[in-house]
């Protein structure tokens, strides 16, 4: 059934190095899945800054998805410790906290659940610097949250409500593809001195297995990355649909048609400059992401390169994203923006 | 280490079942409706109103109910355990088995004009509200004839015509719906009420808190009904609660704390607060209960808590075993009748199971239906515009 082949896709293992990617860390590590890296990162985060916390719902024994593990053990539960369920005094906490000179690492269990705490993200974290001329700012916030498709996760363990975030000024949202990534990215997050929200594919967090040096390394944010070279067309995504754009990239090359591939990595504030320059020279663009694409974050991208790229463009901006409708429960094949639609979409594109 | 100390206090979820044994006259089996008088176990403990009486008036007929509708319940979280094993169910599955006397209890002191509404933990409360083993089993597998068409899953299950406003996801987010319908209720005039259920987890909402002081401002009939199970998912009350006493919570709200193993007192405990929240608005009422299984199919339910202290609480407070004792030890049916009565019931829920298993899937075009009401004239796209483009009806 497509459920069953939707999910084959998603046990790929990573890009490799060969299509002329420009990686930060050529070194080899150790394979790890993603929880692993991004529990490496707080690991390493936590002991380079004493003054770090990591908190949130059950984090303390390792968090439901094991990315806290250790973490208590080896930091302690003053600088570790699991808070009530309340996702708008969790961030809230976290804010004043951070507001003090501190790093305050916020899980939100789900995605799904962090619109309790939008208000404190959106009118608190975001304005905070702004609004008192400097004097304060949240700064050492991170929030991170596992997001997007597992296959069975239904209305409330599937959402992707990035597009929320990177509407909102004074933050940034950063969304990693891999493991190694993820751990760079992670701690180039906790590190930056803006409030962040991290949104971790939950999909990938057993799924994918990639080498990860195991030193302490940053990915600047705010730069994308060309994961795969090409001339016909660019597309461009974010975390796990990034494994489903390169499926059908490998298919378009059976077809004869080049195609670039553009990991954003930071949605806000996003590299214009690398995806303009990239559509310049394929002079075409498809965007794809799982969440629904009325409104989603593939607009944005769309209507700046569109702004840029006018007269170098041969074919409108295609968008291959989830339907519009809630995240489906039994549905989810049909809702999920598969490697066919974006193969067709490529196809359609090339041939306008 | 952590458990250790989880050990000793699980000592407080095994208090003894007492019951009292009036003299024993052969009862002719379910069809006595005359009255009995059964003392509660466990007295209540108050907040700023009187506790009920601990004599709870009941009847023959009504235990007997009891047994068989809390062994149907108990059959189907079971059963449904063995669905998500074999992958007939997916998505998440939780199950409330051990918590089943809340409610049979609270169904045994309402009307069907009262409304439930409760969180994702619905299987049993949907099963009380009269729903059909069938419709819970297809829903639970996302089939067409499922109570929510298939479209829900197991945390959504609704029954519009017994007043049950489902089974909610997101914590805590039925609270203020449930007052919300309170409010409905009393600007109609409609002499009912609601129970609106949350766990001790989604105690500490900030919504509850919102929901509670408009209930009392306004003096709706609301009923908040806090199933405390000590556990919400893997944390115990201690560790997540400053107080965890949360029929005080309500500070100027009266609140009950009621032992919710025991169906009788949660059907006495209902009885009084819906006599109160029609007069008076807004009571709490704190269930102490507990759940066999984990959170979810997906925790096995033995990381945060000893395998002796759920084996402990099977033993000493079953439910169900409870009511059979009492069943038993008031001659109103013998060992072999309840035995016969539950292999019925496990026969009754295989069927229903089989039942659901045949039912189909929900047509793909049901994925954009119900999203508006018609003439909105929305598009929904699919890939790239050019496709699937479906005007939402």
């Amino acid at each position: 059934m497509a459920a069953l082949l939707g999910r084959s896709f998603r046990k790929m293992s990573f890009p490799s190095l060969s299509h002329g990617a420009r990686r930060v860390s050529t070194e080899t590590g150790k394979p790890l899945n993603l929880y692993s890296a991004i529990n490496q990162a707080l690991h390493i985060a936590l002991d380079t800054d004493p003054r770090s916390y990591v908190f949130g719902e059950d984090v303390g024994f390792g968090g439901v998805f094991r990315c806290t593990t250790g973490l208590a053990e080896r930091f302690g539960k003053n600088r570790v410790f699991n808070t009530p369920l309340c996702e708008q005094g969790i961030v809230g906490f976290g804010i004043g906290l951070a507001a003090m000179g501190n790093r305050a690492v916020v899980e939100i269990q789900f995605a799904d659940y962090i619109y309790p705490a939008f208000d404190q993200i959106v009118n608190e974290a975001a304005k905070f610097r702004y609004r008192s001329g400097n004097q304060f700012n949240c700064g050492g916030l991170t929030i991170r949250a596992p997001y997007g498709a597992v296959g069975h996760g239904g209305h409330y363990h599937s959402q992707s409500p990035e597009a929320f975030f990177c509407h909102v000024p004074g933050i940034k949202v950063v969304i990693p593809r891999s493991p190694r990534e993820a751990k760079g990215l992670l701690l180039s997050c906790i590190r930056d001195p803006n409030p962040v929200v991290f949104f971790e594919p939950k999909w990938l967090y057993r799924q994918a297995v990639e080498e990860v040096p195991e030193h302490d390394y940053m990915i600047p944010l705010s730069e994308a990355e060309v994961i795969r070279e090409g001339n016909d067309i660019t597309l461009v995504g974010w975390g796990a649909q990034l494994t489903i754009m390169e499926q059908a990239c490998l298919d378009a090359e059976k077809e004869g048609i080049s195609c670039e591939l553009i990991d954003l990595k930071t949605l806000l504030p996003w590299d214009k400059e690398t995806v303009e320059a990239s559509v310049k020279k394929t002079g075409r663009l498809l965007i794809s992401h799982e969440a629904p694409v009325t409104g989603g974050f593939g607009a944005e991208i769309s209507a700046t390169i569109l702004e840029r790229c006018f007269l170098k463009l041969e074919a409108p901006v295609s968008r291959v994203c989830g339907l519009d409708t809630p995240f489906p429960l039994v549905f989810e094949p049909f809702y999920m923006p598969t490697k066919n639609k974006i193969l067709d979409a490529i196809k359609s594109t090339v041939n306008y | 280490m952590a458990l250790s100390r989880l050990s000793s206090r699980s000592n407080t979820f095994l208090k003894p079942a007492i019951t009292a044994l009036p003299s024993s006259i052969r009862r002719h089996v379910s069809t006595d409706s005359s009255p009995i008088t059964i003392e509660t176990a466990v007295p209540f403990t108050s907040h700023l109103c009187e506790s009920p009486s601990r004599s709870v008036e009941t009847s023959s007929e009504e235990i007997l109910a009891f047994f068989r509708d809390m062994a149907r319940m108990r059959r189907m979280e079971i059963a449904a355990d063995s669905l998500y094993k074999a992958k007939l169910i997916r998505g998440f599955c939780h199950l409330y088995d051990g918590q089943e006397a809340l409610a049979v209890g609270m169904e045994a002191a309402i009307t069907r004009k009262d409304a439930i509404i409760t969180s994702y933990r619905d299987h049993c409360t949907f099963i009380g509200r009269g729903g059909k083993l069938v419709d819970a089993f297809s829903e639970l597998m996302g089939r067409k004839t499922g109570c929510s068409h298939g479209k829900g899953g197991s945390m959504h299950f609704y029954k519009k015509d017994a007043s049950f406003y489902g089974g909610h996801g997101i914590v805590g987010a039925q609270i203020p719906l449930g007052c919300g319908l309170a409010f409905a209720q009393k600007y109609n005039k409609d002499e009912a009420v609601t129970f609106a259920l949350y766990g001790d987890g989604a105690a500490n909402q900030g919504q509850l808190f919102e929901a509670l002081n408009i209930s009392a401002l306004w003096d709706l009939p609301a009923i908040l009904v806090c199933e405390n199970n000590h556990y919400g998912m893997g944390t115990a009350t201690w560790r997540s609660a400053k107080s965890p006493a949360y029929f005080k919570r309500g500070d100027y709200v009266p609140g009950l704390k009621v032992d919710g193993m025991d169906a009788l007192a949660v059907k006495q405990a209902c009885k009084f607060a819906k006599e109160h929240a029609l007069k008076n608005g807004p009571i709490i009422l704190e269930m102490d209960t507990y759940r066999y299984h984990g959170h979810s199919m997906s925790d096995p339910g033995s990381t945060y808590r000893t395998r002796d202290e759920i084996s402990g609480v099977r033993q000493v407070r079953d439910p169900i075993e409870r009511v059979r004792k009492l069943l038993l030890s008031h001659d109103i049916a013998t060992e072999k009748e309840l035995k016969d009565m539950e292999k019925e019931i496990r026969k009754e829920v295989d069927d229903a199971v089989a039942q659901a298993k045949e039912s189909p899937v929900p047509d793909a075009s049901e994925l954009f239906t119900n999203m508006y009401v018609k003439d909105c004239g929305v598009e929904s796209f699919g890939a790239d515009r050019k496709e699937l483009k479906v005007t939402l009806p």
